[in-house]
């Protein structure tokens, strides 16, 4: 048995990988995971991977911001410490606007953001798992899982053949560790 | 999809021959990885000497008491609130390019909108500065949060304009940061994976462990759209709320509803004409003439002339509604602009920022470097003299006649101003060495599309419309990066 844990398939052009992960797919080579050194559209919906529930998470971000400083200004300005000023009314909902609005952004932005931290798992000093260091610089990497796929000969034509510029075999998941 | 092709009757993105995914990074990193040349020893030097002189004199504020300053009885608002917005002023052209643009689609702001939101997060950190320097007893800072206290607990009052400048300042910086460096944690990702020993180690916690994978770059697009999402709103805002310290007020030449939009034009122009003065050095100095063309250029100078135009637009309304609304005092203050004897700063602020700027209709005009630049620059002085004259002029003749000085700042004034100056280059220096300028990941995404190598294979490929290859060659010309010999056969 080897002891090839991944396989990666290496292309320099992000329209040939994505031309590999269909004649992947078409032979039923399941596929672990992408690398590439920027966004490429389309990938995703390959992968069958949902689309991204971060929205709603910021929307609720920012009615609890909305709320929260709506809230503090009602408290303080009404209930805690009411100041006549000029007679007019303590609850001056105008006057609390450019404040609700500006929390609003705050909570939106820094919960979305914590939020996306959080569910993919990017925090500082988080150890870089990097199956090819090369994958941020020019490569787009697919990257295969050996364990119980058909023979890892196979896969090296049908990336080859797709457009690939290099196979590697790797014993180890990632090459970012000592 | 990374591959489809574009008219070919835009202009391209980035120039030069056979660029390449690896040679995209290695240009961006080159600053980065190498040491720097001497350009940036003498502009390095010169800038932390005035951040020397910053430190000094707004220390010297600290310890005497801004009793120090220039100010006086009836102008008790002069040079700090004129530094304070003009800094301000500058750090909106960054999350206008990330946010606004990013909307838009507009494709071009990809190599510079980078160094553009670092220079916005420098210039809020100057203007911050103003704010706790101006305060005369900053270890009482914390007194415009509300916060619980023993006095009662009594509130901030969040009726005031001054407050919501707080809220505004503080969340435009933090949420213009948050933007920034998420944006920059896959190139940092980069200059890991290329890194040995300790760069390595501090890249690699900078980079939050970054891998691109699927996933990440999914929910990463999410997030900027999102963010650039509410921080077009935010940035209107803030403008918006620092232009009601003034409009919020009862002092004519400052009790004035126009103040918001004109602000906002104001800000973005002046952060443009920012931009632009960086840029143009830092293309040249860094060798990025082939990311930073000169159809960026040219797209920045015509924003600075159509906001140039709206602030011009803005002064008109002003003078008119000063004298439709037939008050004395307003008439009076608007009149003291030209005929007071602060006549020369009105002269410098409408002349810079609007009669200056109408060059920009020449094409000749924008697409020359050297012009641009200094154009960049008077475009600034414009508008430092726009908030003195608004500010000061505003000010030194009040209500009544006896109280009515001149002012005239101290060298504690001008220290710190010139001194803040230093700051912002010092920060911006250091930015370039250890942070890559342009966000090498959006460049390369339009790589494949936008760029000149991509565009000559379909001109190349032939079978297009005589007339639009004529004007693409003919948009080429005026580029600085591009081999227009080249195309003559084609």
């Amino acid at each position: 048995m080897s002891s090839t844990k991944y396989i990666l398939g290496l292309f320099d052009d992000p329209d040939e990988m994505m031309h590999g992960i269909d004649e992947l797919q078409k032979n039923s080579v399941p596929i672990y995971d992408v690398y590439t050194p920027m966004p490429i559209h389309g990938i995703d919906a390959k992968l069958g991977i949902k689309e991204s529930r971060l929205g709603y998470a910021a929307f609720m971000f920012g009615c609890l911001g909305g709320t929260t400083i709506f809230a503090m200004a009602y408290y303080m300005m009404v209930q805690d410490w009411p100041m006549n000023i000029g007679g007019k009314p303590a609850f001056a909902i105008p006057d609390f606007i450019p404040i609700t609005f500006e929390w609003t952004v705050l909570f939106t932005a820094f919960g979305m953001v914590g939020t996306f931290f959080y569910a993919t798992h990017l925090f500082p000093g988080r150890t870089p798992r990097v199956m090819d260091l090369r994958a941020t610089d020019d490569r787009f990497v697919i990257a295969i899982d050996a364990k119980g796929n058909i023979p890892h000969e196979d896969i090296t034509n049908l990336l080859k053949k797709a457009g690939a510029v290099e196979v590697k075999h790797n014993d180890r998941k990632y090459v970012s560790y000592e | 999809m990374a591959s489809h092709s574009e008219s070919i009757i835009r202009e391209p993105l980035i120039t030069g021959k056979d660029i390449t995914y690896a040679q995209i990074t290695n240009d961006v990193l080159r600053p980065v990885e190498n040491m720097p040349g001497r350009a940036w020893w003498i502009g390095f030097t010169v800038a932390s000497l005035g951040a020397c002189l910053w430190v000094f004199s707004v220390s010297w504020t600290f310890w005497y008491g801004i009793g120090e300053w220039g100010l006086n009885k009836t102008v008790g608002w002069a040079w700090d609130i004129t530094g304070f917005v003009w800094w301000v002023g500058i750090g909106h052209a960054g999350t206008l390019i990330s946010a606004i643009l990013l909307l838009f689609r507009q494709n071009w702001r990809n190599s510079i909108n980078r160094s553009a939101e670092a220079m916005t997060i420098f210039a809020v950190i100057c203007a911050a500065t103003y704010v706790v320097s101006h305060m005369g007893r900053p270890w009482l800072a914390y007194w415009p949060l509300p916060l619980p206290n023993q006095f009662g607990s009594i509130w901030v009052n969040f009726n005031s304009p001054l407050v919501w400048d707080v809220f505004a300042i503080s969340t435009y910086f933090s949420v213009s940061l948050v933007f920034w460096y998420t944006g920059l944690l896959p190139d940092l990702a980069t200059i890991r994976d290329r890194a040995t020993g300790i760069r390595r180690k501090i890249y690699s916690v900078c980079s939050f462990g970054w891998t691109g994978s699927v996933k990440t770059w999914q929910r990463f697009e999410t997030v900027c759209l999102i963010l650039a999402g509410i921080s077009t709103p935010l940035v209107l805002s803030v403008h918006t709320i620092v232009s009601m310290d003034f409009a919020t007020s009862l002092i004519p030449g400052w009790h004035t509803t126009i103040f918001p939009p004109y602000f906002v034009a104001g800000a973005i122009f002046s952060g443009f004409a920012m931009v632009q003065t960086l840029l143009l050095v830092t293309r040249k100095v860094l060798g990025l003439e082939n990311y930073i063309t000169m159809f960026h250029i040219e797209a920045m100078n015509k924003i600075i002339l159509l906001t140039g135009s709206i602030v011009g637009v803005a002064y008109l309304t002003e003078f008119f509604i000063a004298y439709y609304s037939g008050g004395e005092y307003e008439q009076y203050t608007f009149l003291n602009r030209f005929i007071g004897p602060y006549w020369w700063a009105g002269c410098m602020m409408y002349g810079c920022n609007v009669l200056m700027t109408q060059l920009m209709w020449f094409k000749k005009i924008r697409t020359n470097i050297p012009i641009s630049w200094v154009l960049s620059i008077v475009v600034n002085i414009g508008m430092w003299f726009e908030r003195f004259v608004i500010i000061v002029t505003s000010l030194h003749r009040d209500f009544v006649p006896s109280s009515w000085v001149m002012f005239y700042p101290t060298w504690v004034d001008v220290s710190i101003f010139v001194g803040s100056i230093g700051l912002f280059f010092t920060m911006f220096l250091l930015f370039i060495r250890v942070l890559p300028s342009i966000a090498m990941a959006e460049v390369k995404l339009i790589l494949k599309s936008s760029s000149e190598q991509a565009k000559r294979k379909i001109l190349e490929h032939g079978g297009h419309d005589k007339e639009q290859v004529e004007f693409y060659k003919e948009s080429l010309t005026t580029f600085d990066s591009v081999e227009i010999a080249d195309y003559e056969k084609i």
